[in-house]
């Protein structure tokens, strides 16, 4: 887009961040002088990219995060006092390190369940948590062929919106990309395989 | 002068008039109890009897009747009846009430009330507070403390809101008014802890010294030591929880000590929890209370105090109001338990805690009034709060994540449940992510007492996330249903100008309006001429204002001051105005705006 063009991004770079890190908030940016908002509408971002190869998912992934610092330009916005805005800065740094909650939800069960990911090491200690939660058993994962002989398969929708089986990218990429869980039931799950 | 018969008096003839000499009732003070008693100087009854004429009758009875007026709306309209209650009500009014500095000016209202105890006065609008409006726009205290120095020298309180104040006022106002008991000052900016000593130092009376989220410079004086040494102080409320400055805590102890009437203590967060409990322990008759630091970074063991803090807290019996928790500790959460039954007001707008943890702490606030609280609630928490806290007249929940992901923590989900929930609802502020027309129109419909709607929908643009329609349709039900609203606050929202048509056209009460970022043009801004008179002040930032329509406002309401603000003196379009502010005044332009403020005329 012709918007990213124009801007140097990171000289207008309007981030939080601890007292000495750049942060300019005064400064007034090329999105305030138009009256017509123009900035990049982030949904077309990420519907455009499900077509695209898994290849190109990084890349994609990448222009989203340089395009959403121009969110934060906007002079004043969201209207929150400095004085907050600084009280709670270092609790937002915090917060990215306690805790990273994703829905759980499972087919056929009345309600939802959010967990935190960042409590666990690996797959194997959250497999073991979602089983206990639920009630279920997720059967033997293998590479090739999923979870093998269950009735309930753990899956996730990641940053793209697809949806991938618990298990397949590096736990790392994982808690990543996932936006939230599904415990599908193993008929429906049959089309996902490993997918990277 | 002589005072006509008929039965109208003179506007400023506040002397009795001749024929009534020996009766002299007019000057009498306040606690004057009924026809025939005299000014102090002629002391107690007069033995003259001459039947005062009924004007002078009436006037008595008035005085003695409007001196309990106490709503500021209430006199208002009585002084609209006719001259003598214009005069006796502005002689019985002790408190003033200036909601725009500008509107009136010191002498003006000096002049028509003699015998004001109490004065408040705000200055900038609420949008100045998010770096819209240029740093020295005005708002100054110092001609108002300097005219009431001479003015009311038993001026008693004084609050301030978005006013600049300098340490100098701070001054002049400790050394002018002998009596002085109370100042509150509210998102004010301009003065230091200097400021502050002389205040605790020279004002002997004080009762009242309460800082609330304002820019206080730090200029290292230990503003705490300087209340006097010795003897009880009268000191009801401290509150400094915005004062960023390091505390001499044996003086502060050594304060509240002394301070038996204290009720309300705000620290700010250089007092630990350790000290928290000591001060507590001193005070248990407090009602308010704000905790400093909410954690102990020294605890050799997590929440080592917690038990301490539990007790201290149990023993103020009186506690309705918590607030502070900041950098908390989960640990110490538990500690509040024991009071929250008693809690009518909570503050937790600083405390990054998980929802659960939140939730665990409403079930408890079945009387809650005011919950200020993080988006960290979540729906969940806001639906436990709809269930659980039926009394509710306030919300205010703030984003912790001032950036915002995709998916936000609260949503229209959790509106929707608090507006079916809390009915008693008067005022809310709501930040999420995404919004439902529906979800507005339930809260427009569910509370029906709503007076404060501020809905602040962080991704720009966003539209009804479940209908794709845009957000209009909730103003069309804002002004349908808003009948009692005052204050609405818009920002990058409609598509057309209808939406400012519908809340211009809808809203009576309306008093207070600021956009920002918003379709809205010279049409809209035209179809609410019939109200702005009746408006506090107006508020539109980059809209799609033209000077040419803000001039043709200028023309047809001459009492309204029109202030068109640029973003930066450097870059001018002539076409466009970045802001508009306009209220109504009686002073016409003011004399002290900065170059990027253009008064039009």
């Amino acid at each position: 887009m012709a918007f990213d063009k124009e801007l140097n991004l990171e000289a207008t770079e309007l981030r939080l961040g601890l007292p000495g890190t750049k942060e300019s908030e005064k400064q007034p940016t090329i999105a305030i002088k138009s009256n017509k908002r123009a900035l990049p509408n982030f949904n077309e971002e990420s519907c455009g990219s499900k077509e695209n190869s898994n290849a190109s998912h990084l890349i994609q992934k990448r222009d989203q995060e340089i395009a959403s610092p121009a969110k934060a330009q906007v002079v004043g916005w969201p209207p929150v006092r400095s004085y907050r805005k600084n009280c709670l800065q270092l609790k937002k740094m915090e917060a990215e390190a306690a805790g990273m909650y994703v829905k759980v939800s499972m087919d056929g069960a009345p309600y939802l369940r959010k967990i935190d990911l960042k409590v666990y090491k690996g797959y194997p200690e959250l497999l073991k948590a979602l089983e206990e939660m639920f009630k279920f058993s997720a059967g033997e994962y293998s590479e090739r062929e999923g979870y093998n002989g269950s009735e309930f398969v753990p899956t996730y929708e990641d940053k793209d919106g697809d949806w991938m089986l618990v298990g397949d990218v590096p736990w790392d990429m994982f808690l990543c990309s996932c936006k939230r869980l599904r415990i599908m039931k193993g008929s429906e799950a049959k089309g996902l395989g490993c997918a990277v | 002068m002589r005072k006509d018969r008929t039965g109208i008096s003179q506007d400023d003839d506040r002397s009795p008039p001749a024929d009534l000499r020996g009766a002299e009732s007019s000057n009498k003070t306040r606690n004057c109890c009924g026809v025939g008693s005299v000014s102090g100087s002629t002391g107690p009854i007069s033995m003259e009897f001459q039947a005062p004429c009924p004007d002078q009758v009436l006037e008595n009875v008035l005085e003695n009747v409007l001196q309990f007026l106490s709503s500021r709306r209430d006199r208002n309209a009585a002084s609209l009846v006719c001259k003598s209650w214009w005069r006796v009500e502005a002689l019985t009014r002790s408190d003033l009430y200036i909601g725009n500095c500008y509107s009136v000016s010191p002498r003006r209202a000096m002049s028509r009330f003699s015998r004001v105890q109490s004065v408040s006065i705000k200055g900038r609008p609420r949008f100045a507070d998010f770096n819209l409006m240029p740093i020295d726009w005005g708002a100054h205290f110092t001609p108002w403390v300097t005219a009431m120095a001479s003015a009311y020298p038993w001026l008693e309180k004084v609050y301030l809101k978005r006013m600049s104040v300098t340490d100098d006022d701070l001054a002049l106002l400790a050394e002018s008014f002998p009596s002085f008991k109370e100042l509150v000052i509210v998102c004010c900016d301009g003065f230091s802890t200097s400021g502050l000593a002389i205040v605790a130092s020279d004002c002997r009376q004080l009762k009242v010294l309460d800082l609330i989220e304002s820019e206080v410079t730090d200029d290292d004086v230990d503003w705490i030591a300087c209340f006097p040494e010795s003897g009880a102080t009268c000191l009801e409320s401290l509150i400094f929880d915005c004062v960023e400055c390091s505390i001499n805590f044996d003086a502060l102890e050594s304060l509240v000590v002394r301070s038996p009437s204290l009720k309300k203590l705000r620290l700010n967060c250089n007092v630990s929890i350790g000290q928290l409990c000591r001060l507590i322990v001193r005070a248990p008759q407090l009602t308010h209370l704000g905790t400093g630091s909410y954690s102990s970074p020294d605890d050799a063991v997590p929440g080592e105090h917690a038990s301490d803090l539990q007790s201290a807290l149990s023993a103020c019996k009186s506690l309705v109001c918590l607030s502070g928790f900041k950098e908390m500790l989960p640990d110490y959460l538990p500690a509040i338990y024991p009071v929250c039954a008693n809690l009518t007001s909570l503050n937790f707008s600083y405390a990054n805690i998980h929802s659960d943890q939140i939730i665990s702490v409403i079930f408890h606030c079945h009387n809650l009034q005011v919950l200020w609280v993080l988006d960290s609630i979540r729906d969940e928490g806001l639906q436990a709060v709809a269930s659980t806290c039926k009394d509710l007249r306030e919300l205010r929940v703030f984003p912790l994540d001032a950036r915002g992901d995709n998916e936000g923590p609260v949503s229209d989900v959790g509106l929707q449940a608090i507006s079916e929930g809390c009915r008693k609802l008067r005022s809310i502020l709501y930040f999420c992510q995404h919004m439902t027309n529906a979800a507005v129109i339930a809260m427009s419909r569910n509370c029906p007492d709503l007076e404060v709607f501020r809905l602040c929908i962080i991704a720009l643009h966003s539209p009804d996330h479940v209908t794709g329609k845009p957000m209009d349709e909730a103003f069309g039900y804002i002004g349908k249903y808003g009948k009692l609203l005052r204050t609405l606050s818009v920002a990058f929202a409609g598509d057309s100008d209808m939406g400012l048509k519908y809340v211009l056209e809808g809203c009576p009460r309306l008093q207070k309006l600021e956009i920002r970022d918003s379709p809205f043009g010279d049409a809209a801004l035209h179809s609410g001429l019939h109200h702005y008179y009746n408006m506090r002040f107006l508020w539109m930032s980059s809209c799609r204002l033209s000077p040419k329509g803000c001039q043709e406002i200028v023309r047809a309401l001459p009492r309204l001051v029109v202030e068109v603000i640029k973003h930066d003196v450097a870059v001018c379009p002539d076409d466009t105005v970045d802001i508009l502010y306009m209220y109504r005044s009686l002073e016409g332009p003011r004399d002290d705006a900065p170059k990027v403020v253009t008064i039009l005329q």
